[in-house]
């Protein structure tokens, strides 16, 4: 698949801001550290307003006639598409409720209070499910068409979620043993989950050419592929990545996403030194970000088969 | 009814004509323009609703050219349709025909990704998705005599390795030529059902080339040629 920036940014990002709220929600349910002061809340809430707010903009940037992009909340019956644009929406009256009850009561955790920071936190976990679900409903692609997809999703966003929300209370001089600790639990987990959805898709399964052509039992080489030059087709899905070069980004996404992130909150939390959690936030948006790119490139669509390819 | 194309692999000739004669109807029909890029440059390229590739089949000497038109299948279960989320993609209740409201569609692209037979097309020029239509402004012309009804492309491939017709009439002749034929779909295993079926090259007996030589006949022949100057 070709990886456009615009997709690449709207699943990173939004995903890291639902990340944000779901937690921000839970760690004022449960005082977690002692929960978050109504700065600290405030600062959380902007942040995923600013994170879904990026994800949503760029993903328009991927549209070639935005002007019906308000037509995309319609078919939210049949199409996850749909579905994730409406709860995205769904998600800032709630998100917006909440910092404005916060900035005016300081009731960060008083029932109403907690009440629209739980709803915001589940609009946007919903979200998140909607979104992991636009890729793993396609057929025509193995490496989306799995469980795995949406579970990583969540995961992923959980941990940059996580991670934003850690290194605000460190860098805000508060204590944050706790959030550490679950920064590094979510951060370990998405790394296990990417290695299990590594592992699901290294072998082929999917359709072959031989399928693709209906000569089942013989063997099938293209001759020509009908074009001078490339095609919509070719544009769009055209895109591989050799072995040796995925394995060696792979592990490059694995240091910048969840080793530097990790080694920076602890030493973070042991040394107090302001930078590393900074070092954490960075390192881990850009590695996911890394992983997502990844994700795009290394899903083979089935029209290739008719270009050429033997397996998908 | 259940409108579609049957594709014969045997007789294709793989000439192309059929995606030239659509381009020419649609690129003046419903979903018109099909906008091309840099089309006498380096890089030619534009939109296309039907695209004919090339492949080899089996190994040499058992092997064989076949020539392999592909447009939309007009899927049963047109995925395309429901992961559409401005409801800009549909599927015909009285003909299963699958086409694209231009006014609606927002080029999101999610509907190409959901095919798994390349059938739909980004049009970057009016930012929309574009696809075969099944020559709807043909077929349901009566404007025009009857036998001219028909899809652009079949009407213009000198070959006849296309049809046209309602799958869901089991006397109809595609229904009679899949049946006798062994026409197939491609790529069931995707679950798809494509309505457009293709037939699969006949089994013929391969021509006895080394024998030819042994014959009187032929060695008469030779004889002739190198008698008879040019």
């Amino acid at each position: 698949m070709h990886p456009a920036l615009a997709v690449i940014f709207l699943t990173l990002f939004s995903g890291g801001g639902f990340g944000i709220m779901a937690l921000t929600a839970i760690i004022n349910d449960f005082q977690i550290d002692g929960g978050l002061n109504p700065l600290q809340t405030m600062i959380a809430v902007i942040l995923s307003l600013v994170f879904v707010s990026i994800g949503m903009l760029s993903s328009t940037a991927h549209l070639a006639n935005p002007k019906n992009a308000w037509r995309a909340f319609t078919r939210w019956r049949t199409s996850w598409l749909a579905r994730e644009g409406v709860f995205a929406v769904l998600y800032y009256p709630f998100a917006f409720a909440y910092l404005i009850w916060v900035f005016f009561t300081a009731g960060t955790q008083d029932t109403v209070g907690l009440i629209l920071a739980n709803l915001a936190g589940l609009i946007g976990l919903i979200t998140i499910f909607c979104q992991g679900m636009i890729y793993a409903v396609l057929r025509t692609i193995r490496q989306w068409n799995t469980a795995l997809v949406p579970a990583n999703f969540y995961v992923m966003g959980l941990a940059i979620g996580a991670t934003i929300l850690a290194a605000e209370r460190m860098i805000m001089g508060a204590p944050a043993p706790t959030l550490v600790g679950i920064a590094l639990g979510l951060l370990v987990a998405a790394a296990v989950m990417k290695g299990i959805y590594y592992f699901w898709i290294s072998r082929p399964n999917g359709p072959t050419i031989r399928t693709a052509t209906g000569f089942n039992r013989f063997t099938v080489r293209i001759l020509e592929q009908g074009h001078t030059f490339g095609t919509f087709l070719t544009e769009e899905f055209g895109h591989t990545l050799p072995n040796s070069k995925a394995r060696s980004i792979k592990f490059m996404m694995y240091i910048f996403a969840f080793a530097i992130p990790v080694a920076a909150l602890i030493i973070g939390i042991l040394t107090g030194q302001m930078v590393f959690p900074w070092i954490a936030v960075i390192s881990v948006v850009f590695g996911i970000g890394v992983e997502r790119w990844l994700f795009f490139v290394e899903a083979q669509h089935v029209i290739n088969l008719y270009h050429g390819r033997q397996q998908c | 009814m259940r409108l579609g194309l049957v594709i014969d692999l045997d007789t294709c000739v793989g000439c192309h004509a059929c995606a030239v004669a659509c381009k020419e109807w649609n690129t003046s029909g419903t979903t018109a323009p099909l906008t091309d890029y840099d089309p006498y440059g380096a890089k030619p390229s534009g939109v296309w609703f039907n695209r004919i590739r090339h492949f080899e089949i089996g190994d040499y000497p058992y092997n064989k050219t076949v020539n392999f038109p592909m447009s939309c299948m007009h899927c049963e279960n047109a995925e395309c349709v429901t992961v559409c989320p401005t409801g800009a993609s549909y599927k015909r209740a009285e003909d299963g025909i699958v086409l694209v409201d231009q006014n609606k569609c927002m080029g999101c692209n999610y509907c190409s990704w959901a095919c798994p037979y390349g059938a739909r097309e980004l049009d970057r020029v009016s930012g929309t998705m574009k696809k075969c239509t099944l020559c709807i402004d043909r077929i349901y012309d009566m404007e025009i005599p009857e036998e001219e009804r028909q899809p652009a492309c079949v009407l213009t491939c000198p070959a006849h390795a296309r049809m046209y017709g309602d799958l869901d009439d089991p006397e109809s002749p595609v229904s009679r030529a899949v049946r006798d034929r062994g026409g197939y779909q491609l790529m069931p295993e995707l679950n798809y059902n494509p309505t457009n079926h293709y037939l699969p090259p006949r089994v013929h007996a391969p021509i006895p080339t080394e024998e030819l030589k042994k014959k009187a006949v032929r060695k008469v022949k030779e004889w002739v040629n190198r008698v008879v100057e040019r």
